[in-house]
């Protein structure tokens, strides 16, 4: 077993000692001298480099595997019985050396994703109630305790930040190598480095669990992740292999050509087949994985690459989400509590339009909020809470018809909710609406009993690539572009507007999305759905390809085949010409492997292959689909 | 059951990947099997009664592959 081992570690310097054998062999031939002494020197060769080969087939043997080794050793001693030593010799030295320079070029289609798990932290200082730290490894750490980040230290946990301040580089999570401040209050992201002052930070999330984590482990798995094309070349590898064996061994017994025999199993070696698009896909996904474009699959590279239509939810997506409350109308007295009571519920929500109305309130100094009971959230309609024994409603029109009103009932939602749970609403409130609405504002209105107490506008803007961003996907063959949303027409349309979308869709419910996704599937389109909140997971779910915004919640991330790490349209952009780059890289290595089969084939038949050109021309074709793919590592868009 | 990542040296060639799928799935009590090539990374789901991580890090040196580290999860 260590002599196994010993000889695998020696694998390189095997390979350099039967390539100085069989150089010496042919160099004391040339300067004239003895015939027999050069085939002496080349069958020592031959025996040398067969070791490592014979032993590889022998384990995998033992496992009923029929690898490629076993081919190349079984070749090997055949031409060694018929005295073919320079044959011999030259195959197991292109073989290892072959093999060698395949390791060398692998790695560097790997690199960038080994770049991005060497920026894993490894350590963290654990801050003790007394005040002093102590060095754990980042595995040690458990949830809740408190971390110190000092200036060029590496956030090692994700959590929330409770005392300092300081400038944080979140490059590993989001490829964009800029600086962000980070208060108390702030989440920060285990791999994020502190470039300047000092963080104590509580853990949420510790070792695996961390998003970095994450991030590299779903990078890992889809780098291996098959498209259907690998996983059929997988198969056939599989029974191709033994195939040649049977294939060899029929021509053998058939022919009576032992030479020919042999031949044939150094041709049939997988080579090129097997590694071709395997290698293309990483490199493909590396480079997305350092640039913030996180695909999750061989199979999702494929598909990505063939959308013709993309739908893109509103906000979040093609409006920045970090909505803000432009207009605020009162029709009550009493503005504090009522603005309390609709923080309270709000405050328990990450709708966007929640988390605007929460941060409102807390500039505007509200801080005693009521407790809440109950809270329920309802699919694409809103909140439904109980606060101090009222029933509170935030969300969309048709909740309220199907809310019980009792007692006090504090409702809070859009315009058309209110009217069609009975309230009405007078003259002066519909005209504050529509001019909310054609401001582009999204209207909520808050609702105690039957009276609306507060009219609150929420204006969103536009991300400043949207425009761009969706030209340039029009240009690279994207026919169909849609905006799909829960808002109101007015709203939508300004947007639509704004971005250079003619097709839009308003008013919609979660489950109405779903339903023009499956129209437009139905009609033979090839759909992405771009969203984020976790209303849209059916959505992404549901399209051929789900993008997510990585600003968004987990369980978009999870459902989704793409993530956009920075939330930006122009990632979106990047994922688009990537996959489309990486599938055209994958077909060129295919057709260049089988086209490598194709021409040895012909070769043999014309009698111009011998097994040490076959063997030559294999590893060739194996270094020209390596080198072929390292070109995505470089891949930019302009 | 437990689950156990081994990081290997770097796998360079696509038929290690089928021996050492095949050489851990044939231990007895390993569930599933995945090993990742480009992150040379085999994942192991096993059953404790059965098996345990040493006997599985045995299974994949004997191949000839050296494993730097383990993770039992």
């Amino acid at each position: 077993m260590k002599f196994q081992r010993w000889l695998q570690s020696v694998k390189n310097q095997i390979a350099l000692t039967v390539g100085g054998l069989i150089a010496v062999a042919y160099g004391w031939y040339w300067l004239g001298g003895a015939v027999i002494v050069m085939q002496g020197l080349l069958l020592v060769a031959s025996m040398v480099g067969v070791a490592p080969i014979l032993m590889q087939a022998y384990q995998a043997l033992k496992v009923k595997v029929v690898s490629i080794d076993l081919l190349v050793t079984i070749a090997v001693l055949g031409a060694l019985i018929i005295g073919e030593f320079n044959e011999s010799a030259i195959v197991t030295f292109l073989f290892l050396f072959g093999s060698y320079l395949e390791q060398r070029t692998l790695k560097k289609t790997r690199e960038s994703i080994r770049a991005l798990s060497e920026m894993a932290p490894q350590t963290a200082q654990v801050l003790a109630a007394d005040g002093t730290t102590t060095t754990v490894g980042v595995d040690d750490v458990e949830i809740d305790d408190q971390v110190l980040v000092k200036t060029g230290a590496q956030v090692p946990v994700d959590g929330q930040v409770v005392q300092g301040s300081a400038y944080v580089n979140e490059a590993s999570i989001t490829g964009e190598a800029q600086l962000v401040k980070k208060i108390v209050g702030d989440a920060v992201y285990s791999g994020a480095i502190v470039d300047n002052g000092t963080l104590t930070v509580t853990a949420t999330q510790v070792g695996d669990d961390t998003t970095f984590a994450q991030i590299i482990e779903l990078v890992e798995e889809a780098q291996d992740s098959k498209s259907p094309a690998e996983k059929f070349i997988d198969r056939f590898a599989t029974y191709y292999t033994p195939a040649v064996l049977v294939l060899a061994l029929a021509i053998g017994l058939i022919t009576r050509d032992f030479k020919l025999a042999i031949t044939i199993l150094v041709l049939g070696c997988p080579g090129a087949l097997v590694i071709g698009a395997p290698v293309s896909i990483v490199a493909g996904i590396g480079n997305g994985a350092k640039h913030g474009v996180l695909i999750k699959g061989g199979e999702v590279v494929n598909a990505m690459a063939g959308i013709d239509t993309m739908v893109f939810d509103k906000t979040g997506t093609l409006t920045k989400g970090d909505t803000a409350v432009a207009h605020v109308q009162f029709y009550t007295a009493a503005e504090q509590a009522t603005l309390a009571v609709t923080t309270a519920v709000e405050a328990q929500s990450d709708h966007p339009l929640a988390t605007a109305i929460v941060q409102y309130a807390r500039e505007r100094g509200v801080t005693d909020l009521p407790t809440i009971e109950r809270i329920e959230t309802l699919k694409g309609l809103g909140v439904q809470a109980e606060v101090a024994g009222q029933t509170i409603r935030i969300g969309r029109a048709k909740m309220m018809t199907e809310a019980e009103v009792a007692g006090q009932t504090i409702r809070i939602g859009r315009a058309k909710m209110m009217t069609e749970a009975g309230i009405r609403l007078t003259g002066a409130q519909i005209a504050a609406i529509t001019a909310s609405q054609t401001a582009g504002q999204s209207t909520v209105l808050v609702a105690v009993d039957q009276q609306v107490v507060l009219l609150i506008g929420i204006a969103d803007t536009v991300k400043p690539e949207a425009k761009a961003a969706l030209t340039r996907l029009k240009k690279a063959g994207v026919k169909h572009l849609v905006m799909l949303t829960g808002d109101n027409d007015q709203t939508a349309a300004a947007i639509a507007k704004a971005v250079g979308i003619t097709e839009y869709h308003a008013n919609l419910l979660p489950a109405e999305k779903v339903e023009f996704i499956k129209t437009y599937q139905a009609s033979g389109q090839k759909v992405a759905f771009i969203g984020d909140g976790i209303n849209d997971s059916p959505s992404l779910a549901l399209a051929d390809i789900g993008i997510a915004m990585g600003s968004g919640t987990d369980v978009a991330i999870e459902t989704s085949d793409i993530v956009l790490m920075q939330s930006t349209l122009s990632e979106l952009v990047y994922a688009d010409y990537l996959t489309k780059a990486t599938a055209r890289n994958t077909v060129q290595n295919i057709v260049i492997a089988v086209g490598t089969v194709g021409l040895l084939l012909l070769g043999l038949m014309l009698g111009w292959v011998q097994m040490a050109s076959g063997m030559f021309v294999h590893e060739i074709s194996i270094l020209v689909v390596i080198f072929n793919a390292m070109r995505l590592i470089r891949f930019k868009v302009r | 059951m437990a689950k156990l990542v081994m990081q290997l040296d770097e796998l360079s060639c696509p038929s290690c990947m089928q021996k050492i799928q095949a050489g851990v799935s044939q231990q007895d009590g390993v569930e599933s099997v995945k090993v990742l090539f480009n992150a040379s990374k085999v994942k192991a789901e096993y059953d404790e009664a059965v098996t345990n991580p040493d006997e599985l890090t045995q299974a994949v040196t004997d191949l000839g592959y050296s494993v730097q580290s383990i993770k039992v999860k």
